[in-house]
């Protein structure tokens, strides 16, 4: 069997067998990166000769009977939104192009330490903002399964190259959806964890009080392993949870019986297509059969999730992304080029305001400035009360639905998004229409709560379906062993793109 | 409380203060870089205090408990709960695009502190609105110098704790404000809460001011408040309030405005002109859009912490100068003095004071000798030669009456200049205690030498035998003059 076909639970083992080393396994992924990435567009940068030293010093101390790592030779795609200190982190925008960061992430650091082998940095929507990996300074990331279709985001880099086979896991990251709703688009398993489970330290900030990293991969098993390794508290990321972290990998055997799902109705509201509605279906009768009951639950106030959602996301971003002025590092517009372009008519408080203005003109791309925009008025005086602080009150009215609706059930289960991949270009025109992708998700990250996404069917037009459990804090366990039996009876997450195959 | 000083001008000044202190902390508020003063530029800095991408902020605990300090002694009430908030505005030595700061939950607020005149003047609780803690932003650094538009960064400072104190409107002078200031700076520096240097940059204030001018129709006059700011020490505050209310009182002649009429100005102090000038003034004010920090928790503060950052306090000087004054028996103002040079003068004073067993002679030793010795050395107390034991040995041998005062000024010379101990330098100078047959034998030959002065002290002018004292210490330096003045009256009474 060639690597590139193993679960990543069987790659670690096989490495730790010495059935495979971890160049080989190294060399296998790097060979369909560099054979399908021209054509997808999923990783920004490829570190082949960083990841193969690294694959090979851990063949040399495997074979020296040195202690290795939990992820030993495991090929890890990071979205570049994550810090990397040997790697450009640039979030996908001209603002940080050539950025390097003189950190690792909280999360790259726990993956060197556990001997996996970091491949290369994923493409994103810019500062992880959009749903479609369209956002992207660095061109758009073409779906696997329809090189014409969009891959979902942000994390539609690590979601495309995972379904792709370039790396067997990739990290990405959910602000709103970002993890569950390219793994749905792309037919693989994303796993959001409980905000504070993984450190968000390195992660640069989209919004500060919902993002959330975590794994992505082709089984809730794999993402189980990659969880083990990432999820703990950090000292200093001062939102991080100090729970003990389980062992997830070990916590999947235990059958569903008595488990409850919860479904609701509102997510059968007009616009979702048949053939989403008809793979969920079938979803909850697999569960049925295996043992769980499946109970109607109400999240009454869920249907203002993706307005509150805009105004606590932008707002938390309109401060994040100040720093990126061209004053300390990335993108300063310069000052002879703006001379000879002439100020468009434009006057200038000062210099260093005009420094200001062009710089961060030039460096964000339409929707990052969108979203600047809206938060700023929103946390205008003025408009304070009016937006942000009603929104905080609407999350907290969120927030509250589901712990009633936890009293009642054990998980929530539904469609991830309410459409299969859409054509690359078909929402850019229309941002309300973007935003929409992210209605059955951005609950989750404003209640605070962990959710997975996995495929559950296809369409006739041979697009993956996505499902999605959400559970309460710090229910990975569950989550992961939920979606673990599902996959355990179904094969959907074991089909391959045909068209790169 | 007594009244302000009467001032001849014809209007009350109204003035309020808003000081920032730098905590003395080893840690910046946020992360773990060192706050020490004077290091090369961009030196201390890390991911989170130079505002990189993906860094976090993590809440410096003990650089709470310091404000806590100081705004326990400022008397104010501490919130159970506070949160941060970020501050939003664009600024290069501010790398984040806001600053870390506290909004409408300070952790503390509804204070006071009193200023009082040693001379009576004025007694003033003062009120404290808010301290609340913020991180501090590095700095701008425009090198006009050298003939470009260059301007330096030096991020050193980002991050560096800040405490903000707001009072009251309640100062009525611009003495009283440099005294109240005088005041809040000893009481940080005694709590070990801030070192209050305004040279260094840790410890700023600006000032609001305006005039309340009663009017012959009984009405009270408001004129507008400035704010002042660029003010590098206490001097400049009160010159920069006497200009500005005089200021203040012409344009008001001048154009009758009133408080409410314009919106407030921002006025900065030049100092070597000893004017204040209006900055340049924005048509719209700053809109902070503050909004909690979502990378950092609530804070909250339990009844224990509170108790225990207050038990680690010690006594702050309103009250030491009281328990001085009555433990040692001395004057208030003297008491007053001691304080006011801070608490290792103190210690130093009370270590002294209990070998003598005498607060008074203690204190007349510590402000004429060591204090003026301390002034022109320009030395602090920690590194004056002359330690509580060897004073307090010098001091016992004049009361002793080994020598005299004015001798014991000579040998605490000599001690401070040759490093060596009181009894050595009283041995080398010679100065050995002239015992009583001694004594009387001397003045014998002195009484035999000048019949005059033995007729006019026979006459009932006892003063007279000062002539006497003189010529003893010229036999023998080591007498003591009080003791041969008293020898000599009685030998010539018994004559």
């Amino acid at each position: 069997m060639q690597p590139a076909e193993l679960s990543a639970v069987d790659l670690v083992a096989a490495i730790r067998q010495g059935d495979l080393t971890a160049v080989q396994c190294t060399e296998a992924f790097l060979e369909r990166v560099a054979r399908l990435d021209g054509s997808i567009n999923a990783f920004l940068k490829v570190d082949r000769e960083g990841a193969l030293a690294t694959a090979a010093a851990i063949d040399a101390r495997r074979k020296a009977g040195k202690p290795l790592g939990a992820l030993a030779g495991l090929p890890v795609a990071v979205k570049d939104a994550l810090c990397t200190r040997d790697l450009p982190t640039t979030c996908a925008s001209k603002m940080l192009a050539g950025f390097r960061p003189p950190y690792d992430a909280d999360t790259v650091a726990r993956l060197r330490a556990a001997d996996a082998v970091i491949v290369g940095k994923t493409n994103m929507d810019e500062f992880a903002m959009g749903g479609s990996n369209e956002n992207s300074a660095f061109g758009p990331v073409k779906n696997p399964w329809d090189l014409a279709r969009a891959p979902g985001g942000s994390s539609g880099g690590s979601a495309a190259c995972v379904a792709a086979d370039m790396a067997p896991v990739a990290i990405g990251s959910d602000t709103g959806g970002s993890i569950r709703q390219p793994a749905g688009l792309c037919g693989i398993t994303g796993l959001k964890p409980t905000y504070g489970r993984v450190s968000r330290r390195g992660l640069v900030a989209f919004a500060s009080s919902l993002d959330q990293i975590g794994p992505m991969a082709r089984s809730a098993a794999d993402c189980a392993l990659v969880l083990e390794t990432i999820a703990g508290h950090d000292p200093l990321d001062s939102t991080s949870l100090a729970a003990d972290v389980p062992r997830y990998t070990e916590l999947l055997e235990q059958p569903l019986t008595g488990l409850r799902i919860g479904r609701v109705a509102d997510h059968y509201a007009a616009g979702l297509d048949p053939e989403v509605k008809r793979g969920v279906d079938e979803a909850f009768a697999v569960f049925e059969a295996a043992g769980a009951t499946i109970h109607e639950v109400e999240l009454p106030h869920a249907k203002y999730g993706v307005p509150t959602y805009y105004l606590i996301a932008p707002c938390e971003a309109s401060s994040n992304l100040a720093r990126f002025d061209g004053a300390h590092y990335g993108h300063r517009s310069n000052p002879e080029g703006s001379h000879r372009a002439g100020s468009g008519g434009q006057a200038f408080e000062s210099p260093l305001v005009e420094m200001y203005c062009r710089s961060r003109g030039e460096g964000f791309g339409p929707e990052v400035k969108r979203r600047i925009m809206l938060g700023t008025y929103a946390l205008s005086a003025g408009y304070y009360d009016a937006y942000y602080a009603k929104a905080l009150k609407v999350r907290r009215l969120i927030r509250q639905d589901y712990l009633d609706a936890f009293e009642r059930v054990d998980l929530i289960g539904g469609p991830v998004s309410a459409t299969p991949a859409f054509k690359l270009g078909e929402k850019t025109g229309d941002p309300l229409a973007m935003y929409l992708v992210d209605l059955y998700t951005v609950a989750t990250n404003l209640a605070g709560v962990g959710g997975i996404s996995f495929p559950c069917g296809f369409t006739r037009g041979g697009l993956p379906v996505g499902f999605q459990l959400q559970g309460p804090a710090l229910a990975e366990p569950l989550l992961l062993r939920a979606a673990d039996r599902f996959q355990r009876l179904t094969d959907w997450h074991l089909r391959r793109p045909k068209q790169i195959a | 409380m007594t009244k302000p000083a009467a001032t001849p001008e014809p209007y009350t000044t109204v003035i309020g203060l808003e000081v920032h202190v730098q905590l003395q902390t080893n840690t910046k508020l946020f992360c773990g870089c060192s706050t020490k003063f004077g290091a090369p530029p961009n030196t201390q800095v890390c991911p989170v205090c130079l505002g990189l991408p993906g860094s976090l902020p993590v809440m410096n605990r003990a650089a709470f408990q310091l404000a806590m300090k100081a705004a326990l002694a400022l008397e104010c009430r501490i919130a159970p709960f506070t949160k941060w908030d970020r501050k939003n505005y664009f600024y290069p030595d501010l790398p984040k695009g806001y600053q870390i700061s506290q909004f409408d939950l300070p952790f503390s607020s509804d204070g006071w502190l009193e200023v009082v005149d040693p001379k009576g003047a004025f007694a003033r609780k003062v009120g404290i609105i808010r301290v609340h803690l913020e991180e501090d932003a590095g700095k701008s650094m425009h090198d006009e110098a050298a003939g470009t538009a260059d301007t330096r960064i030096d991020l050193n400072r980002a991050g560096t704790p800040l405490c903000e104190i707001v009072t009251q409107p309640d100062l009525r002078s611009p003495q009283e404000a440099r005294a109240w200031l005088n005041e809040l700076k000893l009481l940080l520096v005694y709590l070990g809460v801030s070192d209050c240097n305004m040279q260094e940059g840790s410890l700023r204030v600006d000032a609001n001011v305006n005039l309340h001018i009663p009017c012959p129709d009984g009405s009270v006059a408001k004129t507008p408040i400035v704010e002042i700011k660029n003010m590098n020490s206490f001097r400049s505050v009160e010159r920069a309030l006497i200009y500005e209310a005089a200021r203040q009182y012409d344009e008001w002649q001048a154009t009758g405005a009133e408080l409410g009429t314009t919106p407030k100005q921002t006025r900065g102090w030049d100092d070597p002109a000893g004017v204040t000038r209006a900055q340049r003034h924005k048509e719209e004010s700053s809109d902070y859009r503050y909004f909690p920090d979502p990378d950092l928790v609530p804070v909250t503060v339990s009844e224990a912490e509170i108790a225990a950052v207050r038990a680690s306090m010690g006594a702050p000087p309103t009250v030491l100068r009281t328990t001085l004054a009555e433990r040692w028996k001395i004057s208030a103002y003297d008491a007053d003095v001691l304080v006011n040079q801070g608490r290792e003068i103190v210690a130093y004073f009370e270590e002294v004071a209990t070998r003598v067993g005498e607060g008074k002679v203690a204190s007349n030793w510590l402000q004429q000798d060591v204090l003026r010795t301390l002034n022109e050395r320009g030395e602090a107390i920690a590194a004056f030669p002359i330690r509580p034991d060897a004073l307090a040995d010098l001091i016992g041998r004049v009361q002793q009456g080994d020598f005299d005062t004015s001798r014991g000024r000579e040998i605490f010379a000599e001690v401070l200049a040759s490093g060596r101990s009181v009894a050595d330098v009283v041995a080398s100078l010679g100065i050995a205690a002239v015992g009583d047959d001694e004594l009387i034998a001397l003045c014998r030959e002195l009484i035999t030498a000048n019949p005059k002065i033995v007729a006019d002290v026979q006459g009932g002018k006892e003063q007279a035998a000062a002539g006497l004292i003189g010529q003893a210490k010229k036999k023998n330096p080591n007498v003591n003059p009080a003791k041969v003045r008293q020898t000599c009256i009685d030998l010539i009474k018994a004559m």
